[in-house]
């Protein structure tokens, strides 16, 4: 059955296009990748309008109240209305901070977590560059975020976003391990880094199902990396006020606040890419006439949705517990799982299945 | 090969000038001065005492260096994932020899209390 996936044809008549005005195959790509960054980047503002009001709405709804409800049928449009006040904020840079370290972490936070999306498949040949490499590319330049963090807590000369920013570099680092190795157990069966052959090894059966334990623990590990749910020691509220985020204001806030809901949207389509069998359709559904990248969409809003039942409904995590969980019990669990894995494959090799 | 890498590169001019734009415009709406004690550092609305930038624990640096000694290994273990299934058992048996090295450091991290939090 084949679905007519209209951002496919949308490419190749652009691609047609410049071929008949004559542009060389080198710059065909490059055209051709810069349209699908600015597609991605439409995706990931999109995402953050929705993603932020969905937020509050289901905040809401975890703790009995209403949520937003004055603009629009349901208020609707108040993330667009916010982001209309955030553009028109005064920019307050404090007398004390060191100015280019400042300055600079709102821009750098927001590099990687676009950077993440060019090995995102959201679709039947929709990936902005099929990498060789694809998942590690991914852990290579997710990891960067933690400069940034460092850098808005350390410039900003505020004792509540150095302790913010320390925390958050801890956290991040020590739960980036236990995140990796669950990966390592999906390459093993595939075979390949390559987002679109992971996806191609899960037509029948999704890895969720082989690798549960992977998913749990890239689950956990997820939480941390983002600074959300459980563990968002880094911003603790009623502590440290807003963590590394604390002296920024207007625009500069706003970027931070940008670049943690794309990164949630990556987060979560790395979960389905690698666990819910990316766009596959779900087994036995594949006869409905639904594109490739719907299905990825839902997929990863229900892993969205799951990030945030476990936000609203869980306390915040101590953070000698917290790096007590990562160390002493997510590591150990994912080595396991690595040596499960190798066993089981080798097993199955030798049976000949 | 290197056709892709130019995609990323494209990725990543756009996302260095997207952040400038939006500043940028920012920058013609917002109003320009702000009152003057906007400008002191937050601290519930008290003066700040003391340096911040301090010394801090040594806990996080006991953390970076068991970090490093990790992802150095996630460097190895992901061609060694990939090649898997070809690879007989014997480079199954190696890896997990090299981790198993690696357990040995990280039980003596343990055991020396570098992950404690205190």
């Amino acid at each position: 059955m084949e679905n007519i996936n209209l951002f496919v044809l949308l490419a190749n008549w652009l691609r047609q296009w410049l071929e008949g005005v004559g542009a060389s195959p080198d710059v065909i790509e490059v055209v051709m990748d810069v349209f699908g960054t600015v597609g991605a980047l439409v995706f990931i503002l999109l995402n953050a309008l929705i993603l932020v009001l969905l937020e509050r709405k289901a905040a809401a709804f975890f703790q009995q109240r209403y949520g937003p409800n004055r603009w629009g049928p349901k208020g609707v449009f108040q993330t667009i209305f916010d982001s209309l006040k955030l553009l028109s904020k005064e920019d307050i840079i404090p007398k004390a901070v060191d100015k280019w370290v400042f300055k600079i972490a709102a821009y750098l936070i927001f590099i990687p977590a676009i950077l993440v999306f060019a090995v995102i498949p959201f679709g039947e040949g929709m990936i902005i560059s099929d990498l060789n490499i694809g998942i590690f590319y991914f852990v290579a330049v997710a990891s960067t975020a933690t400069l940034a963090f460092l850098m808005a807590g350390w410039g900003s000369n505020n004792k509540y976003s150095l302790i913010g920013g320390m925390r958050s570099v801890a956290q991040m680092v020590s739960y980036e391990i236990p995140l990796v190795f669950s990966l390592v157990g999906v390459v093993m069966l595939t075979g390949s880094m390559k987002m679109s052959a992971i996806v191609a090894a899960q037509t029948k059966v999704w890895f969720i199902l082989p690798q549960f334990l992977a998913f749990l623990v890239y689950f956990i590990a997820g939480h941390a990396e983002l600074n959300r749910g459980p563990f968002d020691m880094p911003e603790g509220e009623q502590e440290i006020v807003a963590g590394p985020y604390t002296e920024y204001s207007g625009m500069r806030w706003a970027l931070f606040f940008l670049a943690e809901y794309a990164n949630l949207v990556a987060v979560c389509s790395i979960a389905t890419t690698m666990f819910l069998g990316g766009w596959n359709p779900i087994p036995g559904l594949g006869f409905l006439p639904i594109p490739t990248y719907v299905w990825f969409v839902l997929k990863v809003y229900f892993m969205i949705m799951l990030f945030m039942w476990t936000r609203w409904t869980f306390p915040r995590v101590r953070i000698d517990h917290l790096m007590h969980f990562g160390w002493k019990v997510l590591i150990p669990v994912s080595l396991v799982n690595i040596l499960v894995t190798g066993i089981g494959i080798k097993i199955y090799q030798w049976m000949g299945w | 090969m290197l056709q892709q890498y130019a995609g990323i590169g494209a990725m990543l001019i756009i996302a260095i000038v997207f952040p400038i734009i939006v500043i940028a415009i920012s920058s013609i709406v917002r109003p320009k001065k702000a009152a003057k004690y906007k400008y002191e550092t937050y601290e519930c609305g008290l003066e700040t005492q003391g340096e911040t930038w301090v010394q801090f624990k040594t806990n996080y640096f006991m953390y970076a260096l068991v970090f490093v000694a990790f992802d150095v290994e996630t460097v190895f273990l992901y061609p060694w994932a990939v090649k898997f299934m070809s690879l007989g058992t014997f480079a199954f048996i190696e890896m997990f020899i090299f981790i198993a090295i690696l357990v040995i450091g990280f039980w003596y991290a343990w055991k020396e209390g570098a992950l404690e939090w205190n």
